[in-house]
């Protein structure tokens, strides 16, 4: 039973992350904006996140502080796409080549710097009981967290006034833009949110999952969320399946290795990569169902004609 | 109050001239990065742009990081052109890398002069194989080459890890996780004595006129700018869109693979865990700064060398952290996607004037 827990356990810290990215790029696509820069935003939101920690002692500061510069980053490719018209796949690659490079600069001064990791709840009497105590009541705020803002989003796509606006956004601006909706400052908000979201999640790899801070330790999860949201068809429910399938698939490593299967570990790490590239084939072979479910203005332009 | 007027014709001087204002405009953020370091912004930004530069060696060393650059840039410009977004060139340079490699480690005390243009041609193939995954996901089950491209990136960099780490090992090497120093018949010769600028030069230019041929003269090249500008219109006109994928990731897989033979067999001369500091992700920079234009990836190849070579220089000089040449690559290609603004619209600044007014 302690085994069947310790890989639940792994496969819920391995996922949030993933979870976390995905759900705002998800919002930020919803919108019609495609932000390629996920990577480089959890990057810039890991790195902030572990030195906030480190610098003030407080894990709700690195959260909040993770937030808002990914945030922060998604404004800049806001700018240059909705602002300025810039192409949305070359900006997005330019995000997380910067983002590369800025966490990778603040960092060097936190590289082999030791962290605590984020405090798990512990209730007393309840976080022990077996099996059900560590993994429902035991988790850290970010786990709970996750959960309540894929609750959230699928809500507000599916039952909220302004989720439906998002929507008509991302499916065709210039109608939404006739019916008297700000498309520009929508998407301001969906890519900007988009962002937080993506820092919250490199955040919870340099606070809780491993909690330190080494250069480029996103390891393609960025790119791993953009293609869960393929997977999950643009819609919350399957983001939290495929989240939750591709942490697994990521802890499968670890505990292969402890059970004694002798395959070279690179061989165990490629399988994440293998996998996004397997769902992805999958998915997308269904060219009418991409069709129905990708919001159909996705990575255009706007420029209101008057 | 801002805003964007769309030029009737987009603007010819403005297409030369973004670059270089894109240029200017991350000095100018690089000097307050630099203060931010507390480093003296202009001794700082003399040590990363021009002191590289100073010396014979100096430019050779320019020379050696543009050839990877330049050839993995031309091959990403035909693509980018045709809206083919292969990002995963840092896989192909590395399977290049190691289908080349593999065959000098095979051969490994032979003599035979064949040896070094087998091993460019195999890197051609491996390149080509890797880019082939995406072109064939993508053509026949509509895979997005941008992830698929990248995720079979990390697959390449872990099998090149797993490579180094164990078959490919030099046995007298002390357990060190590098393979054996390549034969002299497989290793690039120099072109200047004392540097490490090595023949992948020649073929970088060679691949710079070949792209031009290529788009200037070939039909697929008319096609690709065609497809690029007015998709619909190909579509209409009957050109084969699928076979259009195949020809620019082959192309781009291709160079990039020789990119990769011509580095470990040149500058490296063995397969290590590293072979690379992001040139395929570089490249892609090198791709726009260059207009997409194989003559322009030339140059810009140049310029993204020096943020390299300059990163390394101010390290050692100044103490300036390593990372910063990312930041830097970075930022031009955000100053050039801004500036590129200016190709279409007129930056108008002040309230609308309605037309037939005193625009």
């Amino acid at each position: 039973m302690d085994i069947f827990v310790q890989i639940v356990l792994t496969v819920i810290t391995a996922s949030t992350p993933l979870l976390f990215a995905a759900s705002g790029e998800l919002i930020t696509e919803k919108s019609g904006v495609l932000n390629l820069g996920v990577e480089g935003m959890m990057l810039i939101g890991a790195i902030t996140g572990f030195a906030v920690a480190i610098s003030t002692g407080s894990a709700t500061l690195a959260i909040f502080a993770a937030a808002i510069a990914g945030a922060a980053a998604a404004f800049i490719f806001g700018f240059l796409t909705l602002s300025l018209l810039a192409n949305q796949v070359a900006t997005g690659l330019a995000l997380t080549i910067f983002g590369v490079g800025i966490s990778a600069l603040v960092g060097a001064a936190f590289v082999g710097v030791a962290l605590e990791p984020l405090p798990k709840l512990a209730i007393p009497g309840i976080s022990t009981l077996p099996v059900i105590g560590p993994i429902v009541f035991g988790q850290d705020i970010m786990v709970y967290g996750s959960f309540v803002l894929i609750a959230a989003i699928y809500w507000f796509l599916k039952h909220s006034h302004w989720g439906l606006v998002v929507r008509a956004v991302g499916e065709s601006h210039d109608s939404a833009h006739a019916l008297g909706y700000p498309v520009i400052a929508i998407r301001y908000m969906a890519t900007i949110f988009g962002g937080a979201m993506c820092g919250l999640g490199g955040a919870y790899l340099s606070l809780a999952y491993t909690p330190m801070w080494a250069e480029n330790m996103t390891a393609g999860r960025g790119w791993i969320a953009l293609a869960l949201v393929v997977f999950a068809t643009w819609r919350p429910g399957r983001l939290l399946l495929g989240a939750y399938m591709f942490g697994g698939i990521t802890i499968l490593q670890l505990h292969a290795q402890g059970a004694g299967i002798n395959v070279p570990s690179q061989f165990m790490s490629m399988l994440p990569y293998l996998a996004t590239i397997l769902v992805l084939v999958l998915i997308s072979r269904d060219k009418v169902r991409i069709r129905l479910n990708a919001p159909n203005c996705i990575g255009q332009a706007f420029r209101p004609a008057h | 109050m801002i805003r964007l007027e769309p030029r009737k014709q987009h603007s010819e001087a403005m297409i030369y001239l973004t670059p270089v204002l894109a240029l200017v405009l991350t000095m100018i953020t690089g000097m307050i990065i630099f203060a931010f370091l507390g480093k003296d912004p202009l001794v700082a930004l003399y040590t990363y742009f021009v002191l590289p530069l100073s010396t014979t060696y100096g430019l050779t060393e320019l020379v050696v990081k543009a050839t990877p650059l330049v050839m993995i840039g031309i091959g990403l410009a035909m693509g980018f052109r045709a809206n083919v977004w292969n990002i995963g060139a840092e896989g192909q340079f590395t399977m290049g890398a190691l289908a080349g490699g593999g065959l000098a480690l095979a051969f490994h005390d032979s003599e035979n002069a064949l040896l070094l243009p087998t091993m460019i041609v195999f890197g051609a193939l491996g390149g080509m194989a890797w880019a082939a995954i995406p072109a064939w996901l993508k053509t026949r089950f509509n895979a997005n080459e941008i992830l698929t491209s990248l995720m079979l990136t990390y697959v390449a960099l872990l099998f090149l890890s797993y490579l180094v780490h164990g078959p490919w090992r030099d046995p007298a090497g002390y357990n060190f996780p590098e393979s054996r120093i390549f034969p002299d018949a497989g290793t690039m010769p120099t072109l200047v004595e004392g540097s490490r600028m090595h023949f992948g030069a020649i073929l970088a230019l060679l691949a710079v006129v070949g792209g031009w041929l290529i788009l200037a003269k070939a039909l697929i090249g008319f096609q690709l700018r065609v497809v690029g500008v007015a998709p619909v219109a190909a579509r209409y006109v009957g050109f084969k869109e699928k076979r259009l994928i195949w020809f620019v990731l082959l192309l781009g897989g291709g160079l990039a693979g020789v990119a990769g033979v011509s580095e470990v067999s040149g500058p490296i001369g063995q397969l290590i865990p590293t072979i690379s500091p992001g040139y395929g992700f570089t490249a892609i920079i090198v791709a726009f700064l260059g207009r997409l234009h194989p003559v322009g990836v030339l140059f810009a190849g140049l310029v993204m060398a020096l943020t390299y070579l300059g990163g390394e220089t101010a390290q050692i000089e100044i103490g300036l952290p390593a990372a910063v040449a990312g930041i830097f690559q970075g930022i031009i290609l955000f100053f050039l996607l801004a500036c590129d603004v200016l190709n279409l619209y007129r930056i108008r600044i002040g309230w609308r004037v309605r037309h037939g007014g005193a625009a």
